[in-house]
């Protein structure tokens, strides 16, 4: 540990840079799929476990493309179009009865629903880690310390272009404005003619489809197994909580820096702390909250 | 508007512990064969009802109990291997070298660890209420699902303990089948123990506080109840029989290993809140109920769908949860007041009778 700091501050400074842009290319994933959640949470008051699942699921459609000889640049709207249909199918048939539940319900089929995914990947492409070798060439640059996979820079590239679609969707459109309506006051966007059913099923089918792409790009840059849904689901967990709901700024800032937390923990004190580090920083969130609200007698709700 | 009269299933009560007392001396005599899931059987219907203590009397649905039951399980074993050897040097060996221990050396160490391991995780339940019992609702859920991941992710870097390749515990100095039952029985008398003295609580003042917190905590504390000291004895007493039935589990199994047995929190942690669920929370019995009735669910779909079981699992709880709710003796009570005692003044009425049950907080 002491020996891995050394390397950081003394001997070879140039790996911070490298652990910097890991964290911004995985990171930069991560607040994509955080995203999802934060707007399934602020509008239809859902916590969607299955977040991390979808993200696996939306991987491994990927695989199966990639399988069949589809690039998965190319596989990426099909993906994603995929995951909104089975998105909807899940909102009509569970997610749409839980709404107006009390919110540990939602968190708790959801809960259900990654077991019942992870267990379908499972049967369906086994338990054994996959990857996608997308023969793109990496960039040394800096005397060779610096390693740039093509690859990454590129889920990169598509991350932003899919943030910015995003934000001006929600912003432009029609029914982005309606979702915005419905997240405001559902009931009196209810009264001014807004099909808040619909709405939810949109927003939850949206969700799925930002997790489909994500999921891809987790394809591409990392690796796949059947049960590493839970560890994505707690990390956007971890940064929807330190960020806030509709935060967007706040959501990609926390994105990049539990991407960057991840990689400087991992490389100092070893890889098998890298979830622990996810998971310590939600619980550091959590207390900080609480210690700040105890002054005027309240708590986190 | 309903009055609750003496409890009518009073002088039943005791025909059907009666029942139930037989029923479990009888059932491992006789059917060997099950005496292990007969154990488990135990296992689950402790979970579930710890559980309850804070999910369905208090309202803090807690994700994360099964963060006791490892913690019990590793200083179980930690006690258990250090009265004799040396425990780094033990757990290095990976199981290839087994120190033997003598009967002695093992009873002795066995009734201590399950005591110890229950005794850490209530201290440690103690040190966790303070982080956690800030928080309400699902974000107390979140929160202790973070503990529980976390707890076996850095168990599985802890070398002194084995790391990832787990402890093997020490063996049973005696016949297989009679370690089967003495292991069935330690798990029935936890379960019975910890039944019986929710039984005595729940009938007590702290039943009735910690179901205030429940309907309403900031009230509860306006009118004077220390809510914070009743939450951390709540929880203390679920970690303490977790932590026994973890060290208990450990022994069982014979051999620790961090994310799959000693904090396998998508699948025991998990477990008993469906069981909770499906047998109605907020009861006495439903927990009970519900840990049988959801035993022989998995042990059939184990049986009879093979490969396809994980996934039945995942589908029934998401079924019980967004279809039935209420679980089997919140149904019961709705359809049937009268069998649980409680009269309905239909005079009183304003609406139709509502589920008595059903009186959680929706936020």
């Amino acid at each position: 540990m002491l020996f891995n700091l050394q390397i950081l501050l003394a001997y070879s400074p140039i790996t911070n840079l490298q652990l910097v842009l890991d964290g911004i290319f995985i990171g930069a994933v991560l607040a994509l799929s955080a995203y999802g959640l934060a707007l399934v949470w602020g509008v239809m008051n859902v916590k969607n476990l299955a977040q991390g699942d979808f993200v696996i699921a939306g991987g491994y459609l990927a695989f199966a493309m990639f399988q069949l000889g589809i690039h998965p640049v190319i596989a990426l709207p099909f993906v994603a179009g995929i995951m909104f249909m089975f998105g909807w199918v899940v909102y009509v048939l569970a997610i749409r009865r839980v709404i107006q539940q009390d919110m540990f319900v939602s968190l708790l089929a959801t809960f259900g629903l990654s077991i019942l995914l992870q267990q379908v990947l499972n049967l369906i492409f086994g338990p054994e880690v996959k990857t996608i070798d997308s023969h793109l060439p990496n960039y040394q640059i800096f005397n060779e310390a610096v390693t740039l996979p093509m690859v990454k820079m590129l889920s990169l590239g598509m991350v932003c272009v899919l943030a910015v679609a995003m934000v001006s969707f929600m912003r432009y459109s029609r029914i982005g404005q309606a979702i915005r309506a419905t997240a405001q006051d559902a009931r009196a966007a209810r009264v001014l003619g807004v099909n808040t059913d619909m709405i939810y099923g949109f927003t939850f089918a949206i969700n799925a489809a930002i997790c489909g792409a994500a999921g891809v790009l987790v394809s591409i840059i990392w690796v796949l197994q059947p049960f590493y849904g839970i560890t994505y689901s707690v990390r956007c967990f971890a940064i929807v909580t330190a960020a806030g709901l509709g935060n967007l700024p706040g959501v990609i800032t926390t994105g990049l820096g539990l991407g960057m937390l991840e990689q400087y923990t991992g490389f100092v004190f070893g890889a098998e702390y890298q979830v622990a580090s996810a998971v310590i920083l939600l619980l550091a969130v959590l207390v900080y909250r609480q210690i700040q609200l105890s002054h005027s007698r309240q708590v986190v709700r | 508007m309903i009055t609750n009269v003496s409890n009518r299933l009073f002088n039943r009560t005791g025909i059907l512990y009666l029942t139930i007392l037989t029923l479990a001396i009888a059932c491992p005599l006789l059917f060997p064969a099950y005496v292990q899931q007969m154990a488990i059987l135990w296992v689950m219907v402790l979970m579930a009802s710890s559980w309850d203590i804070l999910g369905g009397q208090m309202g803090y649905n807690s994700l994360g109990n099964i963060t006791f039951f490892g913690v019990g399980m590793y200083v179980s074993a930690i006690v258990q291997i250090s009265m004799f050897y040396d425990v780094a040097s033990y757990t290095s060996a990976f199981g290839e070298i087994l120190p033997q221990f003598t009967t002695t050396q093992y009873f002795a160490g066995i009734y201590l660890g399950i005591l110890a391991g229950g005794i850490a995780a209530a201290i440690l339940s103690f040190c966790l209420g303070f982080i956690v019992f800030g928080l309400r609702g699902p974000y107390f859920a979140i929160g202790t699902l973070g503990v529980a991941i976390a707890a076996g992710q850095l168990a599985a870097t802890i070398d002194y303990i084995g790391a990832g390749s787990g402890i093997s515990m020490p063996f049973y100095p005696g016949d297989i089948r009679i370690r089967a039952l003495f292991f069935y029985f330690l798990c029935f008398a936890l379960a019975a123990a910890l039944h019986i003295l929710l039984r005595w609580m729940y009938s007590t003042q702290f039943g009735l506080a910690i179901n205030a917190i429940r309907d309403d905590e900031d009230k509860a504390e306006a009118m004077g109840i220390p809510t914070f000291t009743y939450k951390q004895i709540g929880w203390a007493v679920a970690a303490f029989f977790m932590g026994c039935i973890g060290a208990v589990f450990g022994n069982m199994v014979s051999f620790i290993e961090p994310i799959e047995v000693a904090f396998p929190v998508v699948t025991f942690g998990i477990f008993m809140v469906a069981m909770a669920l499906l047998g109605g929370t907020g009861t006495l019995w439903g927990p009970v109920l519900g840990a049988f009735l959801f035993h022989v669910i998995k042990e059939t779909t184990w049986t009879y769908l093979l490969g396809w079981q994980w996934v039945a699992l995942g589908a029934i709880l998401v079924v019980n949860i967004v279809y039935f709710q209420e679980g089997i003796m919140g149904w019961l009570m709705r359809k049937f007041p009268e069998w649980f005692g409680i009269t309905v003044d239909e005079s009183k009425l304003a609406t139709p009778a509502k589920p008595i049950t059903s009186t959680r907080r929706a936020t």
